[in-house]
């Protein structure tokens, strides 16, 4: 790809097989690390937290580590994989192209529903966000938080619709106002600038190490997927990016190594200043552990710092969603696995502008009807079973085309270990969600088992077939 | 009526007006091109025109 121009404006988008109006080429890793971290950071500033409750600080830190390591392999993988196959759809497509359709279909469904359910919980902390804005002004009577759930998903709908340079552009500004309100936060209270007012040995010591034992840390580890979930939807920007073979891995891997930084940085600040059996829980103690800190510091500045990035990783999060589930409904209509008529793409915007309105009333009413829990829990099990299919994807990636017959962006190292270990942690995290939401786990496997089934004897005939392969690669090797 | 209420009025109106600027736009940009045009775009355009320009690849 090195010798071909593909930010040519002339054919930019444009190609001699048919394509009259594609997307644009536009981004570049910037924009896909704002993507990636937009998505998760709101983890860091609310969520996270309730992994304490589950087991203490040192369980939630166990957490932290184990999911970072999960995390760090899905970013490896990913970035060989989407490098290669740099296409809209992110993990759909790659299914599509190395496992079979129906595998296909279903990682487009839970993407999509991973995407739309993190987008709907984000434009409910909005609204929350909003009414304590309120509270805390004096304001007497009871916010309706309705119109401003409905505002954050309409303008960052809005924002998509009209063009995805702006829409990640406004990304990286506010992710990069959050991430550093992190940074201003720790330095301000470790002692490093100033004086420190860390409590870590007081609080962590006795029966709050570790209240519930060992199985306290397995529990946490649902949770602890809450620090950097997310973090592989970069894949998404794929067809739109200048440079996929670079800006993919390069912005992914810059990505996974912020959420790093982040998370460990919030663990640090928000054990040493909160006492676990508040921090833990996380609808009546600390709603927003690293706001509760600022507020714990006394510093007014550090208070509005903290409640804009707050904010700010809220937003972020809803509109690097609305982003990519998007793109995957998009790449299922356009190749039919879904009615072909969301595979439309604005003639001037450049993007799916069908695929991004159909989503948008989904999203409200998951925003407007459904509990908080609930839809959080719903879009970690879609995302859970996103991260099972890809270590097994990324076995069949290398067997089927080893190193060596196609070009590959970027070559993660130490294969088979990352998928082996990913495919390990995956399975601890689903006992430790079937111990909490045992229920939802399986009405959502059965959900999936039903879509597959109509799949299958219903929908798969108007696929188009053709399009299936669409990688100039050689024949997979044994067939 | 506390300034917060303006707000809650100020958000209803605001998601309305992004609303129907989508609404308006996708019916009036259906209107005017074909569905042909609309929905030609074509999964691994950029990679088939790599192939032809000689199988350069990077």
């Amino acid at each position: 790809m090195a010798d071909f121009d593909i930010a040519s404006k002339e054919r930019d988008g444009m190609g001699p097989h048919g394509t009259n109006v594609g997307l644009l080429r536009v981004l570049g890793p910037a924009h896909v690390w704002a993507l990636g971290v937009g998505i998760v950071l709101v983890g860091e500033y609310m969520g996270w937290n309730f992994a304490v409750g589950k087991g203490g600080a040192y369980a939630a830190l166990v957490a932290c580590w184990f999911a970072g390591i999960l995390y760090t392999c899905v970013a490896m993988i990913d970035s060989e994989v989407t490098s290669t196959v740099a296409a809209a759809g992110g993990q759909y497509t790659q299914a599509k192209h190395i496992v079979g359709p129906l595998m296909a279909f279903n990682v487009g469904l839970y993407l999509v529903f991973a995407y739309t359910m993190l987008e709907a919980a984000n434009a409910i902390t909005a609204g929350y966000l909003i009414s304590e804005v309120a509270r805390l002004s004096g304001f007497e009577g009871t916010l309706d938080q309705r119109p401003f759930i409905i505002l954050s998903i309409m303008f960052l709908a809005w924002l998509n619709y009209r063009g995805v340079l702006a829409t990640l552009t406004f990304n990286l500004v506010i992710t990069a106002i959050a991430f550093t309100a992190i940074i201003i936060l720790f330095l301000s209270t470790t002692g490093i600038v100033g004086t420190s007012i860390m409590q870590h040995a007081d609080l962590m010591s006795g029966s709050a190490a570790l209240p519930y034992g060992w199985i306290g840390v397995l529990a946490a580890m649902h949770f602890g997927l809450w620090y950097y979930l997310g973090i592989e939807g970069t894949t998404q920007a794929a067809e739109e990016v200048r440079s996929p073979a670079r800006a993919l891995p390069f912005g992914t891997l810059a990505g996974i190594m912020t959420l790093l930084i982040a998370a460990t940085l919030t663990w640090y600040v928000c054990t040493g200043l909160i006492p676990w059996e508040f921090l833990g829980d996380g609808l009546n103690g600390s709603v927003a552990p690293l706001f509760t800190a600022a507020l714990l510091t006394n510093s007014q500045p550090l208070v509005w710092l903290l409640g804009v990035g707050t904010l700010f990783a809220t937003l972020a999060s809803a509109n690097g969603c609305i982003n990519d589930a998007s793109r995957a409904w998009f790449s299922l209509g356009r190749d039919k696995y879904l009615p072909g008529w969301f595979g439309a793409v604005h003639p001037t915007f450049r993007t799916p502008y069908r695929s991004i309105v159909f989503l948008v009333p989904i999203a409200l009413a998951f925003a407007l009807k459904a509990p908080l829990d609930q839809v959080v829990t719903f879009s970690i099990l879609s995302g859970l079973l996103n991260y099972t299919f890809m270590p097994l994807n990324m076995i069949m990636f290398r067997k089927k085309w080893p190193m060596g017959s196609i070009t590959r962006g970027y070559e993660h190292p130490f294969h088979p270990l990352p998928s082996i270990v990913l495919l390990l942690l995956c399975a601890i995290t689903f006992f430790a969600v079937f111990l909490g939401y045992g229920t939802q786990l399986v009405a959502m496997i059965a959900f999936y088992i039903v879509a597959s089934l109509w799949f299958h004897f219903w929908r798969y005939r108007f696929v188009n077939r053709a399009s299936q392969f669409t990688m100039p690669w050689p024949r997979p090797k044994g067939y | 009526m506390s300034i917060w209420n303006y707000a809650e009025y100020a958000a209803w109106a605001l998601s309305a007006v992004f609303g129907l600027y989508m609404v308006i736009d996708w019916l009036k940009t259906d209107s005017t091109y074909s569905e042909e045009v609309l929905t030609s775009s074509r999964e691994g355009e950029l990679e088939a025109m790599t192939e032809a320009q000689g199988g350069h690849h990077g």
